[in-house]
C-alpha cells in the first residue's frame, strides 16, 4: 500500500518536474512569439492596444485584418529598414571577427598558464561578463566623449589641438561590441583549448615542424569546435543588439534592434515593430539551429540512458 | 607540461584585458572627482556618493530592481533545478526535444524580440483573462524568470552531470528513500551550482534594460531604465558613483563565489 502511494508520487512527481517548466516556457516564450507573428500581419490603429485584432467574430461573423503592408513598408523604405538590417549583419560579422582576434590569444594564454595564474585570469574574464553591459557602455562613453578622458589626455599632452570625434562612429560601436562580447568568445575557446592533446604538438615538433606550422595545422583545426561555438555566441546576440548602437552609434550604425525600439516606443507602430522582430528572428534562426546541431548534449544524453 | 605561450599572444591578450578594464577603472576613478567634468581631475571627494543618498528617484529604482532580481532569481533557480533534473536524470521522455528547444532558445534570442513578444502576450492575456492588469513588477519578474531559468538550468546541469551516482545508489541499497536521498546527498553536492545559478540569474535580472523596458509599466522603472534615460543626456559623476558601487558589489560577489567553488572542488 505504502509502496504504491510512493510509486504514484514518483510518477506524478516526474511529470510535475518536467511539466512545470515546460508549461511556463510554452506560455511565456512560445506563445509570445506566435502572438508577435500574428501582430506583424495586422494593421495599426489609434487606440489601446495600437493594433487591430488579426481575426475574430463580429456582428457580421468572421472577420480578418490580415495584411502584408508592414512587410511591404519595410521593403519600400530602404534607408529606414533594409539599410539597418544590412548594418546589423555587417556590424555583427566584423564584431565577431574582432572578438575572435583578441579572444583566441587570450584563451590560449589562459589555457597554458599554471593553475594559480589561470584562476586569476579566468576571474578577470568572468568579472566583466557579470557586470552590466549598460554600465560598461556608459564607462566607454566617458572615455570616448569629445570632452572625455581620451581626448582630455591627448589635449593635455599636446598631441591634438581639437578633440577627435570618436563617439557615434564605427570605432565606438566596435569597441562597445568587443567590450560586451569578448568574454562570451573567450569561454568556449578556453574550454576546447584546455582539452587539447599535447602529444600531437610534441610529435609534430619532434618531427621538425615550426611552432607557426603547428599552430595553423594542429592547434587551430583542433579548436575549431570552440571557434564555431564562440562565433555563434557572439554573432547571434550581436545582430539584435540595441544598447550599443543606441548609446555609441550614430546614423551610420543604426541596427535593426534600434529601429524596432524606435518604431515601438517613439512611432508607436507596433505591427511594424513586430514585423521587424520577425525579420530579426529569421536572421538568427539559421545560426541558432546550427548551434543546437553542433551542441546536442541534451538530446544525446536521452539516447544513452 | 606547460608550453610557452608566444609573445605576440601575450601582447594581444594584455590588450584584450586592457580593453575590458580601462573604461571601468577610469570611470571608477572619476567617481571620486570633486569636479563635474569627466576629463579634468579637480581633487578627491566623496560628494557624488553623498548626492546619491539624496537622490530619491535612483534609490526607489534601486530597491525595485533588488526586489525584482531577488524574486526572479529564486524562481529561475527553482525551475532551473527542475529542467536540469529532467535532462540529466529522466532519460528519454515525451516532450524532451520540445523542452530542450524551449530551454535553450531564450539564451540566444535577441532581447528586443523577447521583450516585444512578451509585452504583446501580456496585452492579449489582459484582454482575455483580465490579468495582468497593466504592467508592473509582476510582469518584469515573469519576463526575467523566463530567461533566467534557462541560464540556471545550464549551470546546474553541468554540475549534475559530473555527479557520482554511486553515492545515491549506496544510500538506496542501505534503504534510504528517494526524497531523503535527494535532501541529504544530491542537494548538498549540487549546492554550489545552485548558489552560482542564483547569483547569475540575480545579476542578469538586475542588469536587464531592454526586456524590462518593454514589459514595465509607468511607475515600475528599474535601475537600468533610470540609468539609461540619464546616460542619454550625458555622463554625470553621480552615475559614475552608482555604477562604481554596482560594479564593486558584483566584483566582490564573483570573487567570493569563485573562492567558494574552488574550496569545494567537484
Amino acid at each position: 500500500m505504502g509502496e504504491q502511494i510512493q510509486r504514484l508520487f514518483y510518477h506524478y512527481g516526474k511529470w510535475f518536474i518536467i511539466g512545470l517548466p515546460l508549461l511556463w516556457l510554452m506560455l511565456f516564450f512560445m506563445f509570445p512569439l506566435l502572438e508577435m507573428a500574428q501582430v506583424s500581419f495586422t494593421e495599426a490603429r489609434r487606440g489601446i492596444p495600437p493594433f487591430k485584432p488579426l481575426w475574430g467574430f463580429g456582428e457580421d461573423g468572421f472577420f480578418t485584418n490580415f495584411t502584408l503592408g508592414n512587410y511591404q513598408l519595410i521593403y519600400d523604405f530602404y534607408e529606414d529598414y533594409l539599410g539597418p538590417a544590412l548594418n546589423s549583419l555587417r556590424i555583427a560579422f566584423f564584431s565577431t571577427l574582432f572578438c575572435l582576434f583578441f579572444a583566441y590569444p587570450m584563451a590560449y594564454w589562459i589555457a597554458r598558464s599554471p593553475d594559480d595564474m589561470r584562476h586569476i585570469l579566468l576571474i578577470l574574464v568572468l568579472l566583466p561578463f557579470w557586470t552590466s553591459s549598460l554600465l560598461r557602455m556608459y564607462a566607454l562613453i566617458g572615455l570616448l566623449n569629445p570632452n572625455g578622458f581620451v581626448n582630455g589626455m591627448l589635449l593635455w599632452l599636446g598631441v591634438i589641438d581639437t578633440p577627435i570625434p570618436m563617439m557615434q562612429t564605427d570605432l565606438s560601436v566596435y569597441l562597445g561590441m568587443l567590450l560586451t562580447y569578448l568574454p562570451l568568445m573567450i569561454l568556449p575557446l578556453y574550454a576546447t583549448l584546455t582539452r587539447l592533446d599535447h602529444s600531437l604538438h610534441e610529435a609534430a615538433s619532434d618531427l621538425g615542424a615550426s611552432s607557426f606550422t603547428i599552430f595553423f595545422t594542429i592547434t587551430i583545426p583542433l579548436s575549431l569546435s570552440g571557434i564555431i561555438a564562440g562565433c555563434l555566441l557572439v554573432f547571434i546576440p550581436a545582430v539584435g543588439e540595441f544598447v550599443i548602437p543606441a548609446l555609441l552609434g550614430g546614423p551610420d550604425q543604426v541596427m535593426l534592434g534600434k529601429v524596432l525600439w524606435t518604431e515601438f516606443f517613439r512611432n508607436r507602430d507596433w505591427p511594424v515593430a513586430a514585423a521587424i522582430a520577425l525579420i530579426l528572428m529569421v536572421i538568427v534562426t539559421g545560426p541558432i539551429i546550427y548551434m543546437r546541431y553542433i551542441d546536442r548534449g541534451d538530446d544525446r544524453e536521452g539516447e544513452q540512458v | 607540461m606547460i608550453r610557452a605561450v608566444p609573445r605576440l599572444f601575450i601582447i594581444l591578450g594584455l590588450m584584450g584585458f586592457a580593453l575590458l578594464y580601462i573604461p571601468a577603472l577610469v570611470m571608477m576613478a572619476f567617481s571620486f572627482n570633486a569636479g563635474k567634468l569627466a576629463s579634468v581631475w579637480a581633487g578627491f571627494s566623496f560628494k557624488w556618493y553623498g548626492a546619491l543618498l539624496q537622490n530619491d528617484q535612483l534609490l526607489a529604482a534601486l530597491s525595485k530592481s533588488l526586489l525584482i532580481a531577488g524574486i526572479a532569481a529564486s524562481l529561475s533557480t527553482l525551475f532551473g533545478v527542475f529542467i536540469a533534473i529532467a535532462f540529466v536524470r529522466f532519460g528519454k521522455f515525451k516532450g524532451r526535444l520540445l523542452l530542450s528547444a524551449l530551454a535553450s532558445a531564450p539564451l540566444v534570442i535577441p532581447e528586443v524580440v523577447m521583450g516585444l513578444s512578451l509585452l504583446l502576450l501580456f496585452i492579449a492575456m489582459e484582454n482575455v483573462l483580465g490579468w495582468p492588469a497593466g504592467r508592473g513588477l509582476d510582469t518584469i519578474i515573469i519576463a526575467h524568470a523566463t530567461f533566467g531559468m534557462c541560464f540556471a538550468a545550464v549551470v546546474i546541469q553541468a554540475r549534475l552531470r559530473q555527479f557520482d551516482r554511486s553515492l545515491e545508489e549506496a544510500a538506496m541499497d542501505l534503504g534510504a528513500r528517494q526524497p531523503y536521498i535527494f535532501m541529504t546527498i544530491t542537494l548538498p553536492i549540487i549546492a554550489p551550482a545552485i548558489i552560482s545559478a542564483w547569483l547569475l540569474t540575480f545579476t542578469l535580472s538586475f542588469d536587464d534594460l531592454v526586456i524590462a523596458s518593454f514589459v514595465s509599466g509607468p511607475g515600475s522603472s528599474t535601475l537600468p531604465i533610470v540609468i539609461f534615460s540619464k546616460v542619454r543626456l550625458g555622463v554625470t559623476p553621480e552615475i559614475n558613483a552608482i555604477a562604481t558601487l554596482m560594479i564593486v558589489t558584483i566584483a566582490i560577489g564573483v570573487i567570493a563565489g569563485a573562492r567558494l567553488m574552488r574550496r569545494n572542488p567537484r
